[in-house]
């Protein structure tokens, strides 16, 4: 009833084609556009922006190129954390190097260098699959934290380690260091994510996304109909590296201000958006974003209701959170193993036929 | 600007939302949890009690109660930074985080909100130059002080001559540990020794490889820059080494009783760097057990009174309760603002009258902050662990640390950061 597709005949292949068929989508899809660009501005205050909202977007697009890898291509990946390293670090020498370069030129450049480094880490897919890979990737992970850490020459050889982003701006509005305003910051970061995820989605339904899910589903018949592994298991590592380079860019230089590599980019990391990508649900956009909401808003929410609310003490409720994300992360996966997506789908599915049963 | 404007009209409606009580308010970034948590218990709880001291006792400061907001952190830098935006709309006075890695995250932050931070004895050292770091105070010592105090006890025990000795720094490889290398260096040029690195990754629970290279090379001392669960580890690997103890020193921050009770009694003659002073023999602990203890408002499970670290706590409330009243004093009203605060901090004078009259005679050195210097006079003393009373017990007296050396690099470290960050080098 709600979801009316009555009447709605397509009369040229591009409308027959587009991302989003049925009106009800589309005109929400719209709606919510502007609902983020033109009042996400006007509410957003310093708190919500640093606890939640850039967070969310820039782990979206780390969420994203993951799901690219492992969700579409299939290629399991365990080193997010050192892909997001080395977008932050290249970010942190561009700024230091060319402080005149533009701060949009430098994170589109980061992502750029971490694709060629995704290149070069992903040469092991060729030989090995699955859990053999995922241990090379973690290799990956740990070996680009040490480099960070060893070589003084990344962090321009300064005493503590610490890289910290210097002042940039865009249109005269400052991005990152401590000036930056906070309506700035989320417009900046929420333009990438908007192009990223149009440019994601546009790729995984065109030739290149259907050589990914090829190689995912059995990459033997891929390769016998035609389908290259060689640049198509690169081509999702480079595109997927670039993604979760600019994810690791954004976060240093815009949400973070100072990286220590062994502490903002470890294993840790790694897990988190994997955990995004699987909750959310592999081999889909919605799911990125679904999952990396997901993870980010339920630790804030459950500190705020256990320690606002119910004035718990910080280490119970801290240690409660653990035990209820993990505990949901289980339900999740025992009950719609394919993530928030799936239901998601199931619910539209539901939608276009209710109030009829079928 | 609109936005901002429509922001301002939304965040003021969101805090008039919420009670307004006239309180002055201390946040607690604090970690009761995670691998650093075992530290970071005492220090919270000593910092929590002795507010709730001066409200029971004194009936807050001025006449104002005092308020401590509690934030976990776990020691992870992300949840750092949720922690100060949340707390910091609530009239947060001083901010003291208790981490290196989330203090250099700060420090811009708190200078473009005016708010000071307390980094006592940690942080990021060159803080000490008031000029250029207006909102970052770190007395009464720092790092680079403590590497020096640990090379005097080196050289007063060996009658002024260490040319030739072997020193090994085991340091945790974030900003924390490496902050004392670049001053190890210059003294070890200066007196002669040889000095090894050895860097222990966070949380420090594998060092085998390094206390193994320390079995090879027979260092002569050990220093030690570690930090929760990598400090009773290494003490634990020093030990099956059958390293002599009493050549392990400690910054302040690896001499705590949980780093040592591990090992048990092969941890006996361990020592440690500290800046104030150990144990519960004061007269405001007799205070702490009437007022807090036993009306049953201790924070945490109460039974870290009197451990190194809880001390650390108290004195670190104590100075920034004392800065308050300054500041009060300064600015002649009760209902101070964080910027009211700092001004408070950078006129604090700390007199062995002062901290007798709170009944904590002697429990820190006696100092100045101006605005030239935020670090203090960076005294350290030495103390030791005696296993078989399970106490630690102070072997020197605040001594002063090699100002030559460290004055050029904090000079040169501040004027580094002032160039990058295109800050002006002077006093308000």
């Amino acid at each position: 009833m709600l979801y009316r597709e009555a009447g709605d005949f397509k009369t040229t292949y591009a409308k027959d084609q587009q991302t989003f068929p049925i009106a009800f989508d589309r005109w929400g899809y719209f709606i919510m556009l502007a609902l983020a660009f033109i009042v996400g501005p006007m509410i957003i205050n310093d708190y919500w922006l640093n606890a939640v909202v850039l967070p969310f977007l820039i782990y979206a697009i780390a969420a994203l190129g993951l799901n690219i890898l492992t969700g579409y291509c299939g290629q399991v990946s365990l080193g997010t954390g050192g892909f997001m390293a080395v977008g932050a670090y290249a970010s942190y020498k561009l700024m230091t190097s060319f402080p005149d370069l533009s701060i949009i030129i430098v994170v589109l450049l980061s992502g750029g260098v971490t694709a060629l480094v995704g290149i070069l880490f992903g040469l092991p897919s060729l030989r090995i699959k699955g859990f053999y890979l995922a241990v090379a990737t973690l290799a990956a992970q740990f070996f680009l934290v040490w480099l960070f850490n060893k070589v003084p020459w990344f962090y321009n050889y300064s005493a503590s380690g610490q890289i910290s982003a210097p002042e940039r701006s865009v249109f005269g509005y400052a991005i990152s260091g401590a000036n930056a305003l906070p309506h700035v910051s989320y417009l900046f970061c929420l333009s990438f994510v908007v192009v990223l995820a149009w440019g994601a989605r546009n790729l995984t339904r065109g030739a290149n996304g259907r050589k990914w899910m090829a190689i995912r589903d059995m990459d033997i018949a891929a390769e016998i109909i035609g389908v290259d592994p060689l640049k198509t298991k690169l081509t999702a590592f480079a595109v997927s590296s670039f993604y979760i380079g600019i994810s690791g860019a954004l976060l240093f230089a815009v949400y973070l201000g100072a990286a220590e590599v062994g502490e903002a980019f470890g294993i840790t990391k790694s897990f988190l958006v994997l955990f995004m990508i699987i909750i959310g649900g592999l081999g889909s956009i919605f799911g990125s974003f679904a999952g990396a909401a997901f993870m980010v808003l339920m630790p804030v929410l459950l500190k705020n209701i256990f320690v606002g609310q119910m004035g718990w003490p910080t280490d119970l409720a801290a240690h409660m959170e653990f035990v209820i994300v993990g505990g949901l992360i289980m339900l999740f996966l025992i009950l719609e193993p394919h993530g928030l997506a799936a239901l998601w789908r199931t619910a539209k599915e539901k939608l276009r036929l209710w109030p009829f049963p079928h | 600007m609109k936005f901002t404007k429509l922001t301002a009209v939304a965040v003021a409606a969101s805090l008039l939302a919420g009670p307004t009580v006239a309180e002055l308010v201390f946040p607690s970034l604090s970690y009761r949890t995670g691998p650093y948590g075992a530290n970071g218990i005492p220090f919270a709880d000593g910092y929590s009690d002795y507010f709730t001291l001066v409200n029971e006792r004194d009936g807050g400061i001025g006449g104002e109660m005092t308020k401590v907001v509690e934030c976990e952190t776990a020691y992870n830098t992300e949840k750092g930074v949720e922690c100060y935006e949340s707390t910091k709309g609530m009239g947060a006075l001083v901010y003291q985080p208790l981490s290196t890695g989330m203090t250099y995250q700060l420090i811009p932050k708190v200078t473009a909100d005016d708010i000071p931070m307390h980094t006592m004895g940690y942080g990021r050292t060159s803080a000490a130059n008031g000029k250029v770091f207006s909102h970052v105070f770190n007395y009464p010592a720092n790092y680079w002080n403590g590497a020096s105090v640990a090379v005097n006890h080196v050289l007063s025990e060996n009658g002024g001559d260490i040319a030739g000795k072997k020193i090994a720094l085991v340091y945790h490889n974030s900003a924390y540990g490496k902050e004392p290398i670049r001053t190890l260096e210059e003294l070890a040029k200066k007196h002669n020794f040889e000095l090894s690195l050895l860097a222990v990754d966070h949380p420090g629970q594998e060092q085998k490889s390094q206390w193994l290279q320390i079995r090879r090379e027979k260092p002569d001392y050990v220093f030690m820059w570690g930090w929760g669960v990598m400090n009773q580890v290494a003490i634990q690997e020093a030990a099956n080494i059958r390293f002599p103890m009493e050549n392990f020193i400690g910054i302040w921050w690896s001499g705590s009783e949980n780093d040592v009770i591990p090992a048990g009694d092969a941890a006996h003659g361990y020592k440690a760097l500290n800046m104030h002073a150990v144990g519960n023999n004061f007269p405001v602990f007799a205070d702490i057990q009437k007022y807090v203890v036993d009306a049953g408002k201790a924070a945490g499970a109460g039974d870290q009174v009197g451990t190194v670290l809880y001390n650390r706590g108290l004195y670190a409330a104590m100075l920034a309760v004392e800065a308050a009243k300054t500041a009060q004093g300064i600015h002649g009203t009760a209902a101070i603002t964080s910027s009211m605060m700092r001004d408070g901090m950078e006129a604090l004078d700390m007199t062995a009258a002062k901290m007798a009259g709170l009944g904590m005679a002697g429990f820190g050195p006696e100092f100045t902050v101006s605005c030239e210097n935020h670090g203090g006079p960076g005294l350290g003393s030495v103390t030791q662990w005696d296993a078989t009373s399970k106490s630690w017990s102070q072997i020197s007296d605040f001594a002063p640390s090699d100002m030559d050396v460290i004055g050029k690099l904090i000079a040169e470290d501040s004027a580094a950061y002032a160039a990058e960050n295109k800050i002006e080098e002077g006093c308000k």
